[in-house]
């Protein structure tokens, strides 16, 4: 099946939930999860096919579809698929999937929510494969909406401000996107949106010098790019889980995969003019996420922070312009994505529905009480500190390599980072899952069974959670031990890049 | 010209006006016999079918011109007239159910009344015409404002809205009467012609001005703007939707005639540090103040209607923007800006007749939880709302990313209009906030009652079609963009 | 077995304990030792198989390579010579002896032997891989589960003691990560031998030089390619000296050690350290012999300080795991003495050549030795510790009397450690002061302090801990049960051995040692 049926399967889904009866709250969450399977099995089937077209040796575009759509406009219904797009639809599908299982436990306007949660995703891989530069922007925005009613309808603290916050932010940087492809569409002769056409004409320096960081930092807002990262930690913190997982997940990709895909393709010379301000800000971005995760009280704060600090990662690595970077970069997205989908999980769905506080002064204790949450997060946090077998590391060291490539300064700085996260993930695991054991004095042998009862009455861990961690676990080691799975039709095609650099 | 040709001409109007006295007098007869609700449908039912019958006619016609411009019929004004056609068909069918008082036949006539000044107005080339149709509309428009007898808030928004519409007949029939003098004529196209030979003097830029100023307190942008609010929350909600649709699409029409024919010739510019006086450095101005007042005052309202009035002078600082790129997208993308515009609110507005009516206000906190006592008039308020906010894929959206890609296009090299656009779009996006404000109300609080409200399906069915209406024009928007385009050149 | 013994015996080896880790997870909490116990035993029966083949003769032995990660040019390869062999073996022996010293444990027994094992697989793949990418996962493997042994069945500091190991070894971890992605960049390559083929044919500067000044001309930064292998250097040997540790890097490690449960104490001394000492011979002297010349002086007063520092620390300490802790700095010391020599000095002549055979083939030793020696004194402070829930010296005295069999082996193995000859710590020792004592005198001389300090905390340490009056407390305390006491025969089995036939050691290192100096030497001046 084309990969663009992933798009219609999951609005499709959504209209099939709207139309589902309020009540039969199994009925749709089930709906629900196989719209997802079956976009996911599209999705997953076509990325298997290309890279096994791409392990012959090939790379480039596979066309999906490519019909007139506003003539009037020269904006083309224009779909297609590469290396560099592919991981990304396939992350959505996955997150797609584990944010459903996740939303499992939601009892209150069930109907509403996934139907939401569907349109999204939809228009999600609509952005992801949109070759179209007006059609990229409509499912961009599309993907706006939702986010606020599921945030300010099923998330907490603070969610209505978490989530107009997250939607002025996304809106203020679309209105910049907005104007930056009307400058380019007109710079480029006002015929045509299709971004491979635009690509090919020679825009004059003068004009990409101001369109292009309309349009990068446009994007970066949804990135998380600092110092227009604010929206982010407020808005996961506000949102339900799922949400949280979806934003942290594939909308930060969104913006990144915009700064790729629209920017610096269209705009070289503007970015070569930027580049460096861009990476500087990146590596500001990386060490002050990690720093200020780092003092946190707030459990889902802390992951929050952590997502701006690893978007910074793909921005830095975006931002080095040679393959092993930007390869790096690309890598990266779909790591974050699955690394953060997972520890929203742990600490959205399986502590904060169960104990109802973040607190980190108030948890503690919990591994013995939540022995797979314990588990799950540290298999996430552990990926997240970049340490290898697990797939950031794989994205991380070519980041380094990347922006090493470009002045080490970067790199040195980026690095830093490393010790930072892990000493945030550390502290939270401690906080979290420890802290209540310390007055249990240890022997240092470990002989003698000491533990108290655990002041924790918590519901065990259900099996839709454990089905979706499991996935996503097996992601990030899957991609850790064999990136090749990934990387090389990423690098096929990051390596086509204009003006890459090897 | 013979008066056959001039009846053919005028068909859908008059089949209008003998709908109306058909409402009228069967209303008079019904009057003791039946209920009010009843008297309602049937008076109701004679205006669609008098309506519809002038669409069937408007479809039929063929392009003619009358009386030296008089009367002026063509595909673009045909078109145009349909759209007024079908707004006020819609407008009477949300009005069906709306309790206007005991003069149900007088208040369906006087809404046929304002729908053939609108036609008029539409199809009018000619100073004395354009402000006899005006006229006609605007007192329609004005006896409607003050339907609700009991309620004092509407006898102060129809004074008020009297006045204010008074007192800008006034300067346009004083811009009229200076163009005329200057120009030696009331034709539009001829006046275009002297305009072009004499270039710009002194009294012709008063004539500009007060015509602007006439025409900006019709279509209520800022600084002329300050009756809006109140009439739109004083007069009654289908009412209030005529008066934000109907008679704003007539209006934008007649004043894309005024300035992109007679006043093409004269100088100015709008562009950026090349800002010369002239009538697009006034719309430019007015544009802004619209944009950026419309929608900050529109944050802070508590009542929804009074939010749709801000929201509404901010459109109309949208539509200027694309008004004064002056050129064939220009017209094209406000035409399509102002059809998309006037479904949308008035769907919107029909769903604000249809709840306001049920849960006993139209404050925001009554709109509460709405999502759960109304899910399906939620979800089309939802697309209407989302379309003025220019989400896509709805055809507010495309509307306005055409609008300003006209602006752009206008000077492509040196993007002189484009300080215009960004101040457009950062408005658009301050417009969210209030707009979303409102479904926030509507699917996130509370209900303080949840109880489910029922509607009439035929009201669902029609709102429905809107919505599907607006949608369809956001994702498929070539039909009616190349329509429109094509039949600029008529202009 | 054939499948093994060609060509895949090295993964099994690392595999077995991981296969073994997801058995305890399996089976019940009583059965789970035995399976640690026998996934343990099947790598130590693996490697005494690849001990008994290996071939000194022979540069690499059991390599396994194909490719892994095309994209970054990534090979899994595995492969042993003399300089890791040794290690793998030191590896197979100490863990099983270091599950058998918690036989009695009660806490979390599942996750406990499932962490053992995993830190077991980590270093077995840090010793026989030889690609930078593959390397370093192992690396890294060993942090979590160390970071738990400590943090949960630790003493009572062991929050903040399993973090600040952490962080220092990721932080050093995270220099050399860096380093290696510059010559990664440089090179194209990320495996160990090939860049050892590079730096000996003196390329690798070179290369680096050309990518430095690429990068110079886009960012003016200030440097020269042999500059930035100065840097790159310094970033590899933070990594290292973290983990060996040298002092001024070695703060973590008396926490680490006196908080960590007996095994993970025994591990982490044992073998954990000789990671550190292993990536000094097989990565910072190969590659960068030019710039540990350049530094000489700086490193050796760094390993003098190890030494001698950790000598006077070592005095210092009451607290007998401490005290054990700081001598294992000390003991790095004497191994890293023995590897700076090597750069030092002439590099034509035979004798001297020579000598610097004899002080690596020392340091080799010494890491071995320690690693016994090290493990045996840990594992007698658990014992102690066990009975009287106390590390603080000045509560015991006198244990002789009531636990002879105790106060007999601790006396072997502090005697081993001392350096007593006929004991295996002699042998390392003297070694590396007799190499090392002809080119490098000065510094050879100051080290001396450190073996005189060395002798009087040791012989203090034990006069405090099983002579003089007995503390009454005491009175009844049981002397070493069989398990123990096979445990610490099997340590003293190597004490004795080693002590007596160093060939044992020498014979499989000496030509890698030789072929390594060959190395490092033929790029200086």
């Amino acid at each position: 099946m084309r990969a663009d049926w992933s798009i219609y399967i999951s609005f499709i889904g959504a209209g099939l939930v709207m139309l589902l009866p309020r009540n039969a709250k199994n009925l749709i969450r089930w709906t629900a999860l196989l719209t997802g399977v079956a976009a996911l099995t599209v999705a997953l089937t076509g990325y298997l096919a290309y890279n096994s077209w791409i392990k012959t040796g090939n790379a480039g575009l596979w066309q999906v579809i490519n019909l007139p759509w506003i003539p009037l406009l020269g904006s083309n219904y224009h779909l297609a698929v590469d290396g560099i797009n592919y991981p990304l639809v396939v992350l959505n599908g996955f997150v797609c999937v584990t944010g459903i299982l996740f939303s499992w436990n939601i009892e209150e306007r069930v109907k509403e929510f996934f139907a939401f949660f569907l349109t999204l995703i939809a228009a999600v891989y609509g952005v992801f494969m949109a070759m179209d530069l007006f059609l990229l922007f409509v499912f961009y925005e599309l993907a706006i909406i939702p986010k606020y009613f599921i945030i300010a309808i099923w998330g907490s603290t603070r969610k209505e401000y978490g989530a107009m916050k997250l939607v002025l932010y996304s809106f203020i940087g679309s209105a910049l996107v907005f104007i930056g492809v009307l400058a380019a569409y007109f710079a480029a002769g006002g015929i045509t949106f299709d971004i491979l056409e635009l690509s090919k004409y020679p825009i004059a320096g003068h004009i990409q010098v101001w369109v292009f960081p309309l349009i990068f930092v446009g994007f970066g807002v949804l990135a998380g790019m600092w110092p227009f990262h604010t929206w982010a930690p407020t808005g996961h913190v506000a949102a339900p889980t799922a949400a949280s997982m979806l934003l942290a997940g594939v909308v930060m990709k969104l913006g990144a995969y915009g700064c790729l895909r629209a920017a610096m393709l269209l705009f070289p010379a503007g970015f070569e003019y930027w580049r460096w301000i861009i990476a500087w800000m990146a590596v500001i971005a990386i060490v002050y996420g990690a720093a200020v995760a780092l003092v946190q009280k707030d459990f889902k704060f802390i992951i929050g922070y952590s997502s701006v600090s690893h978007m910074g990662f793909v921005i830095l690595g975006l931002a080095t312009l040679n393959v092993t970077g930007m390869s790096g970069a690309i890598l990266q997205m779909f790591s974050h994505g699955v690394v953060a989908s997972l520890l929203f999980a742990v600490v959205g769905r399986m502590i904060y529905d169960r104990t109802h506080t973040r607190q980190l002064d108030e948890l503690g204790g919990l591994r013995k009480a939540l022995p797979f949450a314990f588990w799950t997060f540290l298999i996430g946090g552990t990926a997240s500190m970049g340490l290898p077998g697990f797939s950031g590391f794989v994205a991380e060291i070519q980041v380094l390599i990347g922006a090493f490539q470009m002045s080490p300064w970067l790199a040195a700085g980026a690095a830093i980072s490393i010790a930072i996260t892990a000493a945030y993930i550390l502290l939270a695991l401690h906080k979290v899952f420890f802290a209540e054991e310390e007055h249990v004095t240890g022997d240092g042998h470990g002989h003698g069974e000491v533990v108290g009862e655990s002041r924790w009455n918590l519901p065990g861990i259900t099996c839709p959670e454990v089905v979706a961690s499991v996935i996503l676990m097996a992601l990030l080691v899957i991609v850790g031990l064999y990136p090749s799975i990934m990387l090389d039709m990423i690098k096929a095609n990051v390596a086509l890049f204009p003006g890459v650099a090897r | 010209m013979n008066y056959l040709t001039l009846f053919r001409a005028l068909a859908p109007e008059v089949i209008l006006l003998l709908a109306a006295f058909v409402a009228l007098t069967f209303d008079l007869l019904l009057q003791h016999s039946h209920e009010l609700q009843q008297r309602m449908r049937i008076a109701g039912v004679f205006a669609i079918v008098g309506l519809l019958g002038a669409i069937v006619l408007l479809i039929q016609q063929a392009p003619v011109t009358l009386l030296g411009g008089t009367l002026v019929v063509n595909q673009l004004t045909v078109i145009f007239k349909i759209v007024v056609v079908a707004l006020t068909v819609l407008t009477v069918i949300i009005s069906i159910e709306y309790p206007v008082g005991r003069h149900v036949g007088e208040y369906f006539a006087t809404v046929l009344f304002g729908a053939i000044g609108m036609m008029l107005l539409v199809s009018a080339e000619e100073l004395i015409t354009v402000f006899v149709a005006l006229e006609l509309t605007s007192l329609s428009l004005y006896i409607l404002t003050a339907f609700h007898k009991g309620a004092l808030r509407s006898q102060e928004a129809a004074v008020k809205y009297f006045m204010f519409g008074a007192i800008s007949s006034a300067f346009l029939l004083f811009g009229m009467s200076y163009l005329y003098g200057v120009t030696g004529s009331t034709n539009l196209r001829e006046i275009a012609v002297a305009i072009q030979a004499t270039g710009s003097t002194p009294l012709l830029v008063v004539a500009l001005l007060f015509i602007l100023v006439g025409f900006g307190f019709k279509v209520a942008v800022v600084p002329f703007h300050l009756w809006a609010p109140d009439a739109y929350e004083g007069a009654p909600t289908p009412v209030t939707a005529f008066i934000a649709t109907g008679s704003k699409v007539a209006s934008f029409f007649v004043l894309t005639k005024f300035v992109m024919l007679s006043f093409a010739g004269m100088p100015g510019s709008a562009f950026w540090k090349h800002l010369t006086p002239g009538w697009t450095m006034l719309l430019a101005l007015m544009a802004v103040a619209s944009m950026v007042l419309g929608n900050l005052a529109a944050i802070v309202q508590h009542n929804v209607k009074r939010m749709l009035a801000y929201s509404s002078i901010a459109h109309a600082g949208y539509i200027f923007v694309g008004l004064l790129a002056a050129s064939v997208t220009g017209a094209t993308s406000v035409f399509f800006y102002v059809i998309v515009y006037a479904l949308t609110n008035l769907g919107a507005f029909g769903v604000v007749t249809a709840l306001s009516e049920r849960v006993g206000g139209d404050d925001l906190e009554h709109f509460d939880g709405m999502a759960k006592r109304a899910p399906f008039l939620s979800l089309l308020m939802l697309i209407f709302i989302l379309s003025l906010a220019g989400v896509p894929p709805l055809g507010g959206f495309f509307g306005k990313f055409y609008l300003f890609m006209a602006a752009v296009e206008r000077d492509s090299v040196n993007f002189g209009l484009l300080w215009l656009v960004i101040i457009g779009i950062a408005m658009s996006a301050v417009s969210l906030y209030y707009y979303l404000i409102l479904l926030k109300h509507m699917y996130v609080h509370k209900a303080r009652n949840e109880e489910r409200l029922k509607t009439p399906v035929y009201l669902n069915l029609t709102l429905a079609a809107v919505a599907i209406a607006v949608i369809y024009l956001g994702l498929n928007p070539q039909p009616l963009l190349a329509l429109l385009k094509n039949f600029v050149a008529q202009l | 077995m054939n499948w093994l013994a060609t060509n895949h015996i090295l993964t099994a080896i690392t595999i077995a304990p991981l296969v073994g880790a997801v058995g305890v997870l399996c089976v019940r909490k009583e059965a789970a030792k035995f399976i640690a116990l026998l996934a343990s035993a099947v790598s130590l029966l693996l490697t005494l198989k690849v001990w008994l083949a290996f071939d000194s003769a022979q540069t690499l032995m059991f390599e396994e390579r194909w490719s892994w990660i095309r994209a970054l040019n990534v090979d899994y390869r595995l492969g042993v010579d003399g300089l890791s062999v040794t290690m793998v073996l030191l590896t197979a022996i100490i863990t099983p002896l270091a599950l058998l010293a918690h036989w009695k444990q009660e806490k979390d027994v599942k996750l406990f032997f499932f962490l053992f094992l995993l830190l077991q697989s980590g270093m077995f793949g840090v010793f026989t891989a030889l690609n930078f990418l593959h390397w370093f996962i192992f690396w890294e493997l060993g942090l979590i589960p160390m970071y738990f042994l400590i943090k949960i069945w630790g003493a009572e500091e062991r929050t903040y003691a399993s973090f600040k190991f952490f962080i220092y070894t990721l932080a050093g971890s995270v220099a050399m990560l860096v380093a290696f992605g510059c010559l990664y960049l440089a090179t194209g390559t990320f495996d160990f031998l090939e860049l050892r083929q590079l730096a000996s044919t003196g390329k690798l500067a070179g290369l680096v030089g050309n990518l430095i000044t690429g990068i110079n001309t886009q960012t003016g930064l200030h440097l020269t390619g042999v500059g930035m292998m100065t840097v790159l250097f310094w970033g590899t040997f933070l990594g290292f000296a973290i983990k060996v540790p040298i002092w001024p890097f070695h703060t973590w490690l008396p926490d680490a050690h006196t908080q960590a449960p007996t095994g993970g104490s025994m591990v982490l001394a044992a073998i954990l350290l000789k990671m550190g000492v292993y990536g000094f011979l097989r990565i910072i002297l190969p590659l960068y012999a030019v710039q540990v010349a350049a530094n000489l002086n700086v490193l050796m007063f760094l390993a003098f300080a190890s030494i001698v520092f950790g000598a006077f620390a070592a005095l210092a300490q009451t607290d007998f795991k401490r005290l054990v802790a700081y001598s294992s700095v000390n003991h790095m010391g004497y191994a890293m003495l023995g590897i700076f020599t090597v750069v030092a000095g002439a590099h034509n002549v035979a004798d001297v050549m020579n000598e610097k055979a004899a002080a690596l083939n020392g340091a080799m030793l010494q890491m071995f030795n320690h690693g016994i020696s090290a493990a045996a004194l840990f594992f007698m402070v658990g014992v102690i510790y066990e009975r009287t829930h106390t590390r603080n010296l000045a509560e015991y005295g006198g244990l002789r009397k009531i636990m002879p069999i105790y106060a007999g082996i601790l006396g072997i193995s502090m005697f081993s450690s001392l350096g007593l000859p006929g004991l295996n710590g002699f042998v390392g020792e003297f070694l590396i002061f007799k190499g090392a004592f002809p080119i490098v005198a000065g510094w050879t001389i100051a080290a001396t302090i450190g073996l005189v300090v060395t002798g009087v905390f040791l012989l203090g340490m034990m006069q405090k801990v099983c002579f003089g009056p007995l503390n009454l407390k005491w009175t009844d305390l049981p002397d070493m049960t069989a398990r123990e006491i096979f445990i610490g025969a099997v340590l003293m089995l190597f004490m004795f051995g080693i002590g007596i036939y160093p060939a044992f050691l020498t014979r499989v290192s000496n030509d890698a040692v030789v072929g390594l100096i060959k190395t490092v030497t033929g790029v200086l001046p």
